[in-house]
Parts: C-alpha cells; sequence; structure tokens
C-alpha cells in the first residue's frame, strides 16, 4: 500500500529511510521517525481497534501518551507485549502489530454486537450483572468477563530482555522539554547547577516543534535544537529523551522510565531495553505541559475523531494528513492553528466555532486564508461506523441549550478542540494542594508540599512570552540558592499570535429524539449517560463515580476524560467543579513495564548467592545443591544413578556407623568481645552464662521478648572476654541485629562489641564414631581424648600448619566435632579431612543426610523454632533459669504458655512402618471426624531413620508431654494421604545422649 | 523513598535502613516485678498515630547504628533524627 496520506515534503521524519512494517498481517511503509500510528494514518489506516466494553470501532485519538484508543499487541524480535500506544511507539523496521480486544478481527467484531445491547451494559454494570447466583462466579462470569474485557496479551515467554535501574542525584529535575522545560535547563545549566532534563517524546521540543513561533528570530523548532544542542554540550546536565518521569514520590524522590532501544528493531548487544531512574533532586520543576481537552458530542468516538492539537501534529512533525475534508470543532483559538496548518497544505477546512463573534490575530488569519468558518455552531454528531463519513451540525443558541436545525455536512475527520487541561500529575503526586482556576476551567498547582515548581502550560500559562520569562526567572532562583552562582540569562525576543479567550462549552446537547453515545472517558467506554446514572443511584463523591462508572480508570489513567467528567458531575449536582474536587492522582503518569520496575533482580539475581569457600569442591564432587536463605549448600552428594532419598539414606547411615564431613560454613558466626560479654549472654540467653570456663561451648537459647524462641546455638569463650556465638543460618543476620538493639539502645552501659564473622571461617562438621581417631591424625599434636577435648569443649589446633578452632559439638547426636578455620584455607581443610578420612571410609553428608540425622535424634531446627514456640514446646524447658532474668522471661508467665495441655514436640511413626509422612500434615483423633476435624498439632519434620530404617517424624502436638504411645492419624489433604500413627518420645535414637559424650 | 540523616553517616536513602518501631518504648528493667498489664504494654500494644511519631531505625547496610527518628506517619515528613544516646526530649 502506498502512503496516500502523507505530504509531498515537510515534517521531521526522514524520507531517505522507508521502513516497512505489518499490521494485522498486511504490509505497510513508513519513514524513519515516524510513530506507529503516523505512519497507519499516512497509509489511510484509522481502524486501530474495539473499545473495551461495547467493542464500537476506535481509531487514533491523539497524538502521544494521552492517547485513548490505540494500543496494539506489538512483535518485536520474537517477543510480543501488551497494550503499546500506537502513538507513542517509534516505527522501526519490520514492526508488527494486531489490534487488541476484538475477535475475531477488527474489521468484523462479534463483541460488538455489546454496542447494541449497550442498554444492558450501564454503569455500575459489573456490580449489578454478575453478582447472583454466587456460584456463577467462576465458571460463568469470570469467563466472559475475561474473554469479552482486557485489552492485549501478556506474554508467558521469559523476557530476554535487560532491565537496569540508576539511582541519580541532581539539584534540579526537569520533567518536560516544551518551552518552560527547554528556557528553564537553560537558565539553570548556565548557572551551574547540575540539572536533569527528561523528555517524553523522541523529540524535544514539545509544542514549539508544532507552533508558529519566534524566539530570537529563530522558528521555535530552531531555537529548541540550539538550546538542546547547547545543553548537550555541558557536563553538568543530562539529557534524556524517550524518558517519562511518571512518580514523585517521598523526599523528592522521583522515578523515570527511559525507553533505551523500544524504538529499535532488536536491543543492541550489551544494551538494556529500559532503564529505570531513581532520581533525588533538589528542586524539581515540572514542565509536563497540557493536553488537549475534547469536546462531548453524540459518537464522538467514531474513528476519525480525534484531538485538533494531534491532527496539527501529524501534519507538521510527520508531514501526514488525518483528512482530506477535515471539520474542526473548536470553542477557543487552537482550532485555528490546526486550520491553518491544513489550509497551507492545500487542505480546505472548516471550521465550527461554539463561539458567537470571536476576535483574534488568529482568527483573522483564518479569514484571510478563506477559510469557511461557522460560528456558533457544533457537531451533533459524527456519523460513519469505521471512518467518520460526515457530520451532524447545527446552531446553537447563545445559552447553549437549544439546537438549531440539524444539517449534514460531508467530512472525513472531526479535528476537536475544547481547550487546555493542565498536566499536573506530577505536581499532585507530591501532595501539591491543587487549585481550580476559573479562567481557563481547569485545576493548576497550588502550595506546594516537597520541592517543586510547576511552570508554562502545566501551569495554565498559555502564552510563550510570560512561560519563558518564568521558567528563566524561576530557574535562575532556585539554581542561585543552590549554587550561589549569579549567572543570569537575558530573556529573548519572542514573536507570538494573541488569542482570545476560550468558550466555557464541554458538552454538546442531545438533539431531540436521538439518543447518541457521548464518550466522556473513551478507553473505559463511559458516556454521559452512564455518569447520569451513577448521580441518579446516589453516588455523590467524585471518588465513588469514578469506581462505580469506571470513569478514568483505564490505562491513560483519564488524561483526556477527567474534567469533562468533573464538568458533568457538577453541572447535574449544580455545583461548579472545585466543590465536586478532582480524583487522586497516583504513579505512574503512564504505564511502566514490569520488566523495567523488576530491573536485574530477576530469578538468580533477585537476591544475592553466597556460596561457601568450599563450594567448587563440592561442585566437582557431585552435589547437589539446595537454596538455605541466601546460600547455596549441598543437599546431597549424588552417587552413580542414586536419588535424594537414596542419598541422603547412605550419607546419613555413613556418619552413624563410620564419619561424615559436612559443610556449615553457613552457620551465623558472631564475634563477642569486651569486660561485659557474659553479662550480654547471660541476659540475651535463657540459660546461665556467667560461669562457663575459658575453652569451653554452650548450649543456649535465646527468645523474643514475647517468649517466642528467637534462636538457638552454641557460644565458645574463647578466651576470658571473648566468645565466639553461632547461630542459625537463617537467623545470623536478625540475631546480630537483636544484640545489637540491646546494646545500643537498652544497656549501652554494657562495654561489649559484636560483629558478624560468619564469613571469615570456614566451617566443617566431622561426625560418627570414628571422628576422633580422624581428628586425631588431623590434629597429631593435639590432645583429642575424651579427657583432653570432652564435650563441649574447644581447643585450638595445627592443621598442617593452618591455624584451626576445634569445637566438640554435636547436631547429628553422634560424637562430633566443629573444625573452623579462617575462609581463605577452608578448601585446604576440607580436602584434607577427605584425604586423611579415607581410611575411616569418610563421606560429605549434604543437608538431606543433617535432618535426617538430627530429626531422629529430635534436636530442633528452624522446622520447629518457628517462631510461634516456645521453649518448653520444644522441650527446652531444662534451659530456663530460674535465679537470673533473661529477655523474654516474663513472657513465659503468661496463661497460655503454662497451659497443662500446652503443645510439645513429639516423635511420630506410621503404625506399618512404611509410609513416609509428608511435612505439614495435621494430626487427628479421628481421621472420620466431620469437618472441621479438630487439629491437634502438625508434622513439623520427617525424615527416614537410619538408625531405625523406618519413617519417623517430629511433630508439636496438643498436650505433647502425655500423648507417648497415642494412636492418631496424620491427615494430609494436599497429598490425599491420611496415615495412622503412634506417638513416641521425640528422642528416636539414643535417648540418653551416651553417644556425644562417648 | 524516604531519604534519612543518618546522626553517623549523613543523609542516605531509606532502602540502607530497617524500622525498629516505636521509639519511646522503655524496656523494663530486668529483675524487677511487673504485672501482667505492664508487661502486655511493653511486649504488645503501641498506639498507631497519625502525625509525629518518634521511631527507631537501624542504619542496616551502613554504620549498623540504631537511631531516632522523628517522622510524620502522614506525610512522611522527618524532622530531626538522634543518635541512640541522644535525649529525645
Amino acid at each position: 500500500m502506498d502512503q496516500n496520506f502523507r505530504l509531498s515534503d515537510g515534517g521531521l521524519i526522514n524520507r531517505d529511510k522507508k521502513l516497512s512494517f505489518k499490521f494485522n498481517n498486511k504490509n505497510y511503509y513508513g519513514y524513519e521517525g515516524d510513530t506507529l500510528a503516523s505512519a497507519l494514518i499516512a497509509n489511510g489506516v484509522h481502524l486501530i481497534g474495539r473499545s473495551f466494553k461495547y467493542h464500537r470501532p476506535r481509531g487514533f485519538f491523539g497524538a502521544g501518551v494521552d492517547e485513548p484508543y490505540a494500543m496494539v499487541q506489538l512483535y518485536r524480535n520474537g517477543e510480543t507485549e501488551p497494550n503499546i500506544k500506537a502513538t507513542e511507539q517509534e516505527l522501526f523496521e519490520g514492526l508488527e502489530a494486531t489490534s487488541v480486544n476484538c475477535w475475531p478481527s477488527v474489521n468484523f467484531d462479534i463483541g460488538a454486537i455489546n454496542n447494541f445491547l449497550k442498554i444492558f451494559l450501564p454503569a455500575g454494570f459489573y456490580y449489578k450483572t454478575f453478582m447472583w447466583p454466587k456460584s456463577f462466579w467462576y465458571k460463568v462470569y469470570e469467563p466472559f468477563i475475561r474473554k469479552s474485557a482486557g485489552l492485549g496479551v501478556a506474554s508467558i515467554k521469559h523476557d530476554k530482555e535487560r532491565y537496569e535501574h540508576k539511582y541519580e542525584y541532581c539539584d534540579l529535575l526537569i520533567a518536560g522539554s516544551g518551552p518552560s522545560g527547554l528556557a528553564s535547563a537553560y537558565a539553570a545549566a548556565k548557572n551551574g547547577a547540575r540539572v536533569i532534563l527528561a523528555e517524553d517524546k523522541a523529540r524535544f521540543g514539545g509544542t514549539l516543534l508544532t507552533s508558529e513561533v519566534n524566539i530570537g528570530n529563530k522558528s521555535g523548532k530552531e531555537w529548541a535544537e540550539g538550546i538542546i544542542a547547547e545543553l548537550k554540550e555541558m557536563p553538568n546536565v543530562t539529557v534524556k529523551n524517550r524518558s517519562q518521569v511518571f512518580g514523585y514520590y517521598d523526599h523528592n524522590m522521583l522515578v523515570m522510565s527511559e525507553r533505551i532501544s523500544d524504538h529499535l528493531s532488536k536491543t543492541k548487544k550489551f544494551h538494556p531495553k529500559q532503564r529505570l531512574w531513581y532520581i533525588r533532586a533538589k528542586e524539581v520543576l515540572i514542565s509536563s505541559g497540557s493536553i488537549e481537552r475534547p469536546i462531548v458530542f453524540g459518537n464522538n468516538d467514531t474513528p476519525g475523531v480525534m484531538l485538533s492539537s494531534a491532527a496539527k501534529e501529524y501534519l507538521k512533525v510527520y508531514g501526514v494528513l488525518v483528512g482530506r475534508n477535515p471539520l474542526i470543532f473548536t470553542n477557543n483559538d487552537s482550532g485555528y492553528e490546526t486550520a491553518i496548518e491544513f489550509k497551507k497544505n492545500g487542505v480546505d477546512p472548516t471550521i465550527l466555532d461554539t463561539r458567537k463573534d470571536p476576535q483574534s490575530e488568529i482568527i483573522d488569519e483564518a479569514k484571510n486564508l478563506g477559510i469557511n468558518i461557522k460560528f456558533s455552531y457544533v457537531v451533533v454528531a459524527a456519523q460513519g461506523y469505521k471512518k467518520v463519513k460526515s457530520a451532524d451540525i447545527a446552531k446553537i443558541s447563545d445559552d447553549k441549550e437549544q439546537l438549531g436545525s440539524v444539517e449534514n455536512i460531508k467530512c472525513d475527520c472531526i479535528c476537536v478542540s475544547g481547550f487546555w487541561t493542565p498536566t499536573i500529575h506530577l505536581a499532585s503526586q507530591s501532595g501539591n494542594k491543587t487549585k481550580f482556576n476559573e479562567e481557563i476551567d481547569a485545576f493548576v498547582p497550588g502550595t506546594s508540599k516537597q520541592n517543586e515548581t510547576t511552570l508554562g502550560a502545566a501551569n495554565g500559562s498559555y502564552t510563550l512570552e510570560e512561560t519563558l520569562k518564568n521558567s528563566f526567572e524561576t530557574a535562575y532562583d532556585l539554581s542561585k540558592k543552590i549554587t550561589n552562582n549569579d549567572n543570569k540569562i537575558s530573556l529573548p525576543n519572542v514573536v507570538e499570535k494573541k488569542s482570545t479567550t476560550h468558550d466555557k462549552f464541554w458538552c454538546v446537547p442531545l438533539p431531540n429524539g436521538k439518543n447518541y453515545k457521548r464518550f466522556v472517558d473513551f478507553q473505559n467506554d463511559v458516556a454521559v449517560s452512564d455518569i447520569e446514572i451513577a448521580l441518579k443511584e446516589g453516588y455523590r463523591s467524585i471518588e465513588h463515580v469514578k469506581r462505580y462508572t469506571t470513569l478514568g480508570m483505564a490505562t491513560d489513567q483519564g488524561k483526556t476524560s477527567n474534567l469533562n467528567g468533573l464538568q458533568l458531575v457538577s453541572n447535574i449536582e449544580n455545583k461548579v467543579v472545585p466543590n465536586v474536587g478532582h480524583t487522586t492522582f497516583r504513579p505512574p503518569y503512564t504505564p511502566v513495564s514490569i520488566g523495567a520496575i523488576v530491573g536485574r533482580e530477576v530469578g538468580k539475581h533477585s537476591k544475592p548467592t553466597r556460596k561457601s569457600p568450599m563450594h567448587k569442591w563440592h561442585e566437582q564432587n557431585n552435589a547437589i545443591f539446595v537454596d538455605a536463605g541466601v546460600w547455596l549448600r549441598p543437599r546431597y552428594y549424588k552417587q552413580g544413578n542414586e536419588n535424594l532419598f537414596e542419598a541422603s539414606k547412605r550419607e546419613a547411615k555413613n556418619v552413624r556407623t563410620n564419619v561424615g564431613v559436612c559443610d556449615v560454613t553457613t552457620l551465623g558466626k558472631i564475634d563477642i568481645k569486651g569486660p561485659n560479654a557474659a553479662e550480654l549472654l547471660n541476659r540475651v540467653y535463657t540459660n546461665a552464662w556467667l560461669k562457663l570456663p575459658v575453652g569451653k561451648a554452650r548450649y543456649g537459647v535465646m527468645l523474643r521478648e514475647d517468649g517466642i524462641v528467637m534462636d538457638d546455638g552454641t557460644t565458645t569463650r574463647i578466651s576470658e572476654n571473648h566468645y565466639h556465638m553461632t547461630t542459625t543460618t537463617a537467623q545470623a543476620a536478625n540475631v546480630l541485629s537483636h544484640l545489637e538493639y540491646y546494646l545500643q539502645l537498652i544497656w549501652p552501659e554494657l562495654n561489649v562489641n559484636v560483629v558478624s564473622t560468619t564469613e571469615q571461617w570456614a566451617g566443617a562438621a566431622v561426625a560418627g564414631p570414628k571422628s576422633r581417631d580422624l581428628l586425631q591424625k588431623l590434629f597429631p599434636k593435639s590432645d583429642v581424648s575424651n579427657e583432653g577435648l570432652p564435650f563441649m569443649g574447644y581447643i585450638e589446633g595445627d592443621l598442617f600448619g593452618v591455624k584451626a578452632r576445634i569445637f566438640r559439638i554435636s547436631f547429628s547426636g553422634e560424637l562430633a566435632y566443629e573444625v573452623n578455620v579462617e575462609s581463605d584455607n577452608g578448601n585446604f581443610m576440607w580436602e584434607k579431612i577427605m584425604e586423611v578420612g579415607e581410611e575411616f571410609k569418610i563421606q560429605p553428608y549434604g543437608t538431606e543426610a543433617l535432618s535426617t540425622l538430627r530429626i531422629e535424634m529430635g534436636h530442633v531446627a528452624g522446622s520447629e523454632l518457628d517462631g510461634r514456640t516456645i521453649p518448653y514446646d520444644n522441650s527446652l524447658e531444662g534451659l530456663l533459669s530460674k535465679k537470673k532474668d533473661f529477655i523474654g522471661k516474663r513472657s513465659l508467665t503468661r496463661k497460655a504458655f503454662i497451659a497443662e495441655d500446652r503443645q510439645k514436640i513429639v516423635g511420630v511413626v506410621p503404625l506399618d512402618k512404611k509410609t513416609s509422612i509428608p511435612e505439614g500434615s495435621h494430626l487427628v483423633k479421628d481421621s472420620n471426624a466431620p469437618l472441621p476435624n479438630p487439629k491437634l498439632g502438625y508434622i513439623s519434620a520427617s525424615c527416614w531413620s537410619v538408625e531405625h530404617d523406618n519413617p519417623f517424624s517430629l511433630a508439636i502436638l496438643k498436650n505433647g508431654k502425655n500423648m507417648i504411645g497415642e494412636k492418631l492419624f496424620v491427615m494430609s489433604p494436599l497429598k490425599n494421604k491420611v496415615i495412622p500413627v503412634e506417638i513416641v518420645s521425640s528422642h528416636y535414637v539414643d535417648p540418653k545422649g551416651e553417644r556425644v559424650r562417648s | 523513598m524516604l531519604h534519612i540523616k543518618c546522626p553517623h553517616c549523613g543523609m542516605r536513602s531509606q532502602n540502607e535502613f530497617s524500622y525498629g518501631g516505636d521509639a519511646t518504648v522503655k524496656r523494663p528493667e530486668l529483675g524487677k516485678e511487673i504485672s501482667d498489664q505492664d508487661w502486655d504494654n511493653f511486649v504488645y500494644n503501641r498506639k498507631s498515630l497519625r502525625g509525629k511519631h518518634l521511631e527507631l531505625w537501624q542504619h542496616l547496610s551502613g554504620c549498623r547504628q540504631w537511631i531516632k527518628v522523628e517522622r510524620d506517619t502522614a506525610t512522611h515528613e522527618i524532622f530531626r533524627t538522634l543518635k541512640a544516646n541522644e535525649d529525645n526530649s
């Protein structure tokens, strides 16, 4: 197809570079510098999609961020993205796009039947229709809504693109590069301030690109280009196009999304697709301009009805005609500018002006050009289904209530201008108390809460001279405050045409006997009648009206609809707009891709990965890893075709019979030093610590103030005032903060320092009946006999020239030791242990075997110390000192905690000694009891006992103390299992603890 | 994201800090008799204030010091920040 609606010259596109693209599987051409919208319009394509509710044909309404209709499903480099605005998507070679929200095709859409059944789809339709019967929701209503509503389709594939985050600080952040943005950036930059200038579009300059003005003897466009070129050269300035500042958050933090590669066929190597900027600015200048307001009339959603400023932009920037027989419908002078552009390009427009007899330079120019102007005229309704074919027009009375006789005139587009709405979103997001400006019928920023200033059209200032003057002055003042420089720019000479006041007219009355849909919110299909119904039904607050009708709730967030909605509510309610108030503006101003929000923190990169110094060895020895918090730990070491179950059983059994070695580097380690260290431990742990001798370790439990167990571990007295504390892997960071909290805030008089040494020490647990023999060979110079190094003893040793700490502590319940060396020597230690251990049949064991060993011993771990249990529940009440106070002690006397039938840890064995018990299952008395079956407890951890060769679990069971020997049922509805079990002691192996002391 | 002035390190972003609750709560002295009610008040009962609130934050990814921050819970305005041992009167 040829670009029939492209002018032979003009525009800012690169006509030397032709690009091919596909829309709904048809091939078209455009030029570099086009948007998908401008290229489609150049090809005469105006039917883009179907509307949300009624599936009415929809085309283009705007030329940028405010576009409510023209959203497409975009295909780029094998990826797809929904809801891309055709007016924002720049054209690239090979671009493919399809319509959204239509089925089977945009030309023939079955859902359009909704349009003819619209009587059934009034305001609040979702609330009214789908409420009953309740059982219909999942099977009938929801699938129906999902099919008929919704916009594009999200890709379910992994997004291969890269997204980045950047943190930046600046003196002035300037959002928008129109006249006020350029002027203020220039003035502040010249005054030495660090400036970031952000422009949403590809081209800088905003309205300067489309308006007939002269600044310092240059056209607006040339002036803008000059300023930008100069700013780009300045080291204190960052200039970013394709960058939308979409959110204004607390403490002058703004977030900007930069689209780096979306305009290219393919992201360049090592480039991100998008980058999210977190910008902390000392001052923010909001120069976001304004958006043209539609006038509401019948069928005002027909493709071909669009904003007059958009028509002008298509002409001046893209060299594209939106129609050859345009009708301009305006209540102010802006429509004339569009008409004049048409005329200059050889197209004869007709202007309908709602005003009776306006006088201004622009109007005179239009008259002089011989443009056909009809004053006191309105468009009653657009005619045509998939494209405007004609318009019903009529004269309107001076009070704007009565229509004259309706005539029909031919036209192929209707360009609407209902004056301008300042884009106050950022200001409002910052907490600015906006105020209503009667003169322009719109809200403008009022009292600032944060350091922001709004300039130019966004502030309701519509003359160029005033805008430039204010912008130069404001930027100079603010930058002077920050930099103390005094370099002022003088205002260039500005030539612009004077315009006159607009007509406060925004909605054309319905002619007698006609019932045209007059849309207020185009994307969500909210018509005048819907808002009327909402008010009739008693909704008063604008926030309620919004939610009931969905006015302003679509992806365009009411950029073109908010004020007309407010006007309508005010009219019906006989209130003035400022009394109705506007709904809250919330970030983001425009949709932001999830990828950009997530940034690089995807998959494995969502958190750091911690590896022990022995990680490589584990990898080389077939370790299968498991995530333990952010750590990677060997779960088991695979031999041959073993599965997890077989391998962990083998590893655990080898610990019970020979000797095993486990990487315990991940345990939290905290170095505690100071004359009051023992006192701190005595307050933090539940048991007594003042008399622990040097060279001894002790097991301790610490509580939260509410009596719940926080963590457990051993702490060793290394020397007089020096302790080495270990914590569980999961709680390491919390325990350190906990200690710091008490030392810094509660007991600052304690002279103690704490510091994490988790990363400084590599640890290996050597466990099993042959562990002492192995240890003796590893440390031939040390006395590791039961007398020389008794249970809970500590010595320092020499491991083939490497300094080592040896703790005789045991988690497996076997005779066991933990050897620590400085991290750099971790691998050396590990290899030596493996080498020397060979004759004792040593095997490494992973977390799965580790769990098995501790579970059958009845040692508690994270699954029991789960933030819900007190010491008694874990049979740790023997560790509660009666003689001293400690953190959380007072809570333990609370009623529930001393109840006779308080929950307690028990062991659970299936009666058939075969069926494994799923963790998380519930324990019940009667498996056939009616639901809800009273739950007596839950399975906290399960294993296959290698000692007894049958399944064994730990459970936290109500009245566990008196339940030993009881027969209960384990129920797992998730796994659909009911298992008869017997309750036994939680100490399933070596209940007297003889092995650890042997 | 808040911008918090650590009294030890200077202005830092909120993501370096962790929140630690009401800074005006006094822990009862160790070993002292205390009623259930008073203990409950210490452990559980907090006012959810709208407005000026003195609260604890820890500069977790910085100097690891616990600090006091006087903040408006509704507007997020931060009036001042104090070291742990500074009096908040």
